[in-house]
Formats: C-alpha cells, structure tokens, sequence
C-alpha cells in the first residue's frame, strides 16, 4: 500500500529523518514509535504531502508522491497533532468546508457529516464554534476531518492525546474498528496504547528505524532471552548460587540477597530461549529449600523500546 | 478546480465572521466619502474624479489590512497543515484566497455608487468615466491583493504582513510623484512602474492595453510567488 524507500529530510544542515525503509501493508494498523523529536511527525507530514522529502521516494498504490500528489491526498485523511482547526468556525460549517473539499455535497455531505457526528460523539458541540471545545472535542472535530472523505490510509500523529482515559479507550476501539476495512498509521508515545491497537510498530530514533515488526516479535527478539526470579527462605547464599548455578541451561546468576535477612534472592539468566524453569525447580526441592517466589520475568515493550532509544 | 471554489467561499465567509472586515468597510467608507464630499460641492461639477483620484492612496492602506490575515493566521495556527493536505493544489488555495479578497473589495466598493447616484441627482453626471473608474477600481485592487496576499504569505504575524503589504502598495502608489528623483535616461521605464497614472487613465474611460498589462502582470507575478513561497515552506 505504502513503499518508503530511501527517505530523507534535512531542516537546514539538520537530518531529521535518514534513510527510512518501511512499508506498509493494506488493510495493516501500524504504530509509529520513538521518544520525541525523533521523526514521527516530519515522518508524516511526508506521507501527506505536507512536507516533501530532501531524497527517497514514497509510494502509495504506485502513485510517487512527488508526481501525484493530488491523488494521494484524496486516498489520506490527517489528523495533524493538536488538531490545528479555524477557531472561528462553527463545527458544524468546519465539517462541511471539509466535506465540501472532499468532493462531498448535497445529501451525500449531510448525510456523511450525520454519520461522522454520530461516530466521533459531537452531538452536544455541533453548533459550537471551535474555539470554544475542549482538546478532547477539538481531537473529536479533528479526527472526523480525517474520516471526511471516507479515505482507504488514515494518518494520525498522537491521536489519543489530551483525551480522558474514557476517550481514549473510546478512540482506541474506533481506530480499531476502521482498522478492519482500511489503513490505519498512528503515532503514540503510550506504549501500552500501542501494544494494544497495532498490528505492527516501527521505533524511531533520532530519525532512524531502530525496530520493526510485530510487537510480541520485538519484544522476544529485543528482550534477551528467558530470566527467572527466584525468592528462597535460606540463610546460605553462596551455597544455593553454586547449587544453581550448576543447572543445565543456566547462563549467569546474579545475587541480590541481603545480609542478615535469611532470604536469598536472584536472577538467573538462561542460555538463548531455553526454559530453565522445570530443571531449577527440580533441584531447590531436591535441597529442601523454602520457596518463596519463583516467576519468569516478562519482558515488556517498555523495556524494549527504553533499550532501543537509549543506546544511541 | 472545486477546490480552489471551495476555500473562496470558505474565506468569503471568513471575511464576514471577523470584526476585521467590518472595521475596514467602515474606515473605507469614513475616508472615501470625507475625500469626496468634502471637495465635491468647491468644484461645482457632477463627477467622480475626486473619489477615484483619493482611491489608490486608500487602497494602499485598505487593500493590506483585508488581505494580511489570508496566509498569517493559517501559519501562526498551524491550520495550514489541514489545508494543505487535503486535496487541492497550492494555486487553488492562492487563487480562492485572492478571488475572496478582490470580492470583498468589490462588496466594499458596492456602496459608494450611492455617491455616483447622489451626483446623477445634482447634475449631469457622464457615466462614462464612473464605470471606467469602477473597472480601474478592481484592478488596482487586484494588483495591491496580490501584493497583500505575497506579505501574507511570508509571516506568521498579520502585523508584518499588513506593515509589508502596506509599504510595497505604498510605494507603488507614489511612484509617479517621485520621478524628479530619477535620471532622465530611465525615466521612462520608472514611469510605468507607478500605479497612481495607470490607474488615471482608465478611470478617465480611457482602456489602454499597456494599463490593463501593468496591472495583471503584478497581479500574476505576486500571486506567481506566493504560490513559490508556500512551495519553498516545504
């Protein structure tokens, strides 16, 4: 649907953005990644045509977006960050300008804006003007100019943001919800939001792709295999390292025990993927030891994205 | 095409929502019907010349303020972000944009034909010149909205754009009267390049081709390089 090849962009002597790769699939629902500054905005603005790329093409559907702009701003709705809509306007005359851009007018327009309404929730701010709705209402007007043109890509940048937490589960179910049918790009810092709504995340950092794929993939290939914490009710540390140590798969132990408490509590690292669980518990029963606490540790995307944008 | 249809009557509109427009039709009309009024009953004759003669001076001042919001506010807000990405082309926006400020002009224009009207009564008015007048009206206001629209298009901040705009029209507007500054051998290429003569001549009824040239290639050039700047912000 989307093909990024080779995608540059210089502000000045500042490379924002260096050598993207990425597609994107039809039909897919991808998160865009990164702490910020780190390219997600620019990274859209050139997908809609806002900004136009220093080198690298882009494709959608075989259109070059240098070439045809036109045409792919007809197959794009954008919600730009914040929502930038006319004050002055009425919500109500803001969706028909829209509509009216669109290409929408007559019976088709009144009843796309009614639809649009009914979906984002506006009822109550119809006839409001703009700059009188809260952020929470101005992302609603936002994203149902986004939706206007019943377009086959939707591109968000941080759609979720200044909403309560009710909104947000609200949009995340509608983002969702149109994913099924269309393309959907968004842009978060919420990594839990991320988890849940995408099929797929790109990480951005520093205006390069750092990851890319499916989140249970990144978080198995980028979380460093399988570690256990173990909890026991012994007051020999060095005697239980040593047993333990010595099981097979095991790769390295550490020890956060504390003198004096009759508690030994560690880490242990297994080799690669291996599941170390049935052979370390075999032995702490063999020895009698008290267990506490014995759990996998799950690595999360938290954890993966802090080690992939920290690095650098 | 629909596009560009589209953010004139969205700007059209615009004009009416703002107290801008409302200031400016009142202060247009204040100056222009002083200027005329105040000079119309020494001279004893039914005819427009001193309307039109004040207007290109007013229309330096006026023609700035409507036009400096157009670009400036659309930047400052970042709205221009949601313009330009949905689907029109930035020579659809420039022409909407600048065919919204030439109809309002024409709206503000539209009551002083009372003026017209009221010297018919007094005396034996020959329409001839009032139309050219009007016709010559537009131009000037076509060429100082292009100039506008340029300023505009250049900041964030209405203030600069309207000061910009303002000393560009300004300038064009006094030209002819400063020409005892230039050397005799360029004289007569500076002297096309003042608006207040051309702008003379076709509201005496006179429709010269090189008058009607000098104010569309301004109108084309500014309105030619305020779609260049808006292509350069990428």
């Amino acid at each position: 649907m989307i093909e990024v090849q080779g995608l540059n962009k210089f502000y000045g002597d500042f490379q924002v953005l260096k050598e993207l790769d990425f597609t994107i699939n039809k039909g897919e629902i991808l998160g865009l990644l990164g702490p910020n500054g780190a390219g997600k905005t620019t990274t859209m603005r050139i997908l809609t045509c806002f900004l136009q790329p220093s080198s690298g093409t882009i494709k959608v559907k075989n259109y070059n977006i240098l070439d045809h702009p036109l045409a792919i701003k007809n197959m794009i709705g954008y919600l730009p960050e914040s929502a930038p809509l006319y004050g002055d306007m009425l919500v109500y005359d803001y969706l028909a300008y829209v509509a009216a851009m669109r290409g929408l007018d007559g019976g088709l327009m009144v009843r796309r804006i009614a639809e649009l309404v009914e979906l984002c929730g506006l009822k109550e701010v119809v006839h409001k003007a703009i700059h009188e709705l809260s952020k929470g209402y101005k992302q609603r007007v936002g994203l149902a100019h986004a939706m206007m043109g019943d377009p086959e890509i939707l591109v968000l940048d941080e759609p979720t943001s200044g909403l309560d937490p009710n909104q947000i589960v609200e949009i995340r179910q509608l983002i969702k919800e149109i994913g099924k049918e269309k393309t959907v790009v968004f842009s978060t810092h919420i990594l839990s939001e991320a988890e849940a709504t995408c099929d797929r995340v790109v990480i951005i950092n520093r205006g390069a792709i750092v990851a890319d794929g499916a989140t249970d993939r990144l978080v198995r290939e980028f979380g460093g295999g399988a570690v256990v914490d173990v909890t026991l009710h012994f007051p020999d540390a060095q005697l239980v390292t040593a047993e333990l140590r010595r099981v097979v798969g095991v790769e390295r132990l550490e020890d956060f025990s504390e003198v004096g408490e009759g508690l030994v509590k560690m880490a242990i690292f297994g080799k690669e993927d291996e599941d170390i669980r049935s052979a370390l518990y075999r032995v702490i029963r063999e020895q009698g030891w008290d267990l506490l606490d014995f759990h996998r540790r799950t690595e999360t995307l938290e954890n993966v994205f802090a080690q992939l944008t920290r690095e650098n | 095409m629909s596009g560009a249809l589209t953010v004139f009557r969205k700007e059209l509109r615009g004009f009416f929502f703002s107290p801008i427009a409302y200031i400016v039709i009142t202060t247009f009309l204040l100056l222009s019907g002083w200027f005329f009024f105040s000079t119309f009953f020494l001279y004893n004759q039914a005819e427009l010349r001193n309307f039109f003669s004040q207007l290109p001076i007013i229309f330096a001042f006026i023609v700035p303020a409507v036009t400096m919001r157009l670009f400036s506010e659309e930047l400052n807000s970042g709205s221009f972000e949601l313009l330009s990405t949905l689907p029109v082309t930035d020579s659809g926006i420039v022409m909407g944009k600048f065919l919204a400020a030439l109809t309002f002009i024409a709206l503000m224009l539209l009551p002083t034909i009372a003026y017209a009207f009221s010297a018919a009564l007094l005396g034996d008015l020959d329409w001839g010149p009032v139309f050219g007048g009007y016709f010559g009206a537009l131009l000037l206001a076509g060429a100082y909205a292009g100039i506008g629209l340029l300023a505009s298009s250049l900041t964030k901040n209405q203030i600069v754009a309207f000061i910009v705009g303002m000393a560009i029209c300004f300038m064009l507007t006094i030209f002819d009267r400063m020409l005892f500054f230039v050397p005799e051998s360029v004289l007569s290429v500076f002297a096309y390049l003042g608006s207040t003569t051309h702008f003379q001549n076709i509201s005496r009824g006179i429709i010269d081709t090189r008058d009607l040239l000098y104010f569309l290639s301004i109108m084309f050039l500014a309105l030619y390089a305020t779609t260049f700047v808006l292509k350069e912000k990428r």
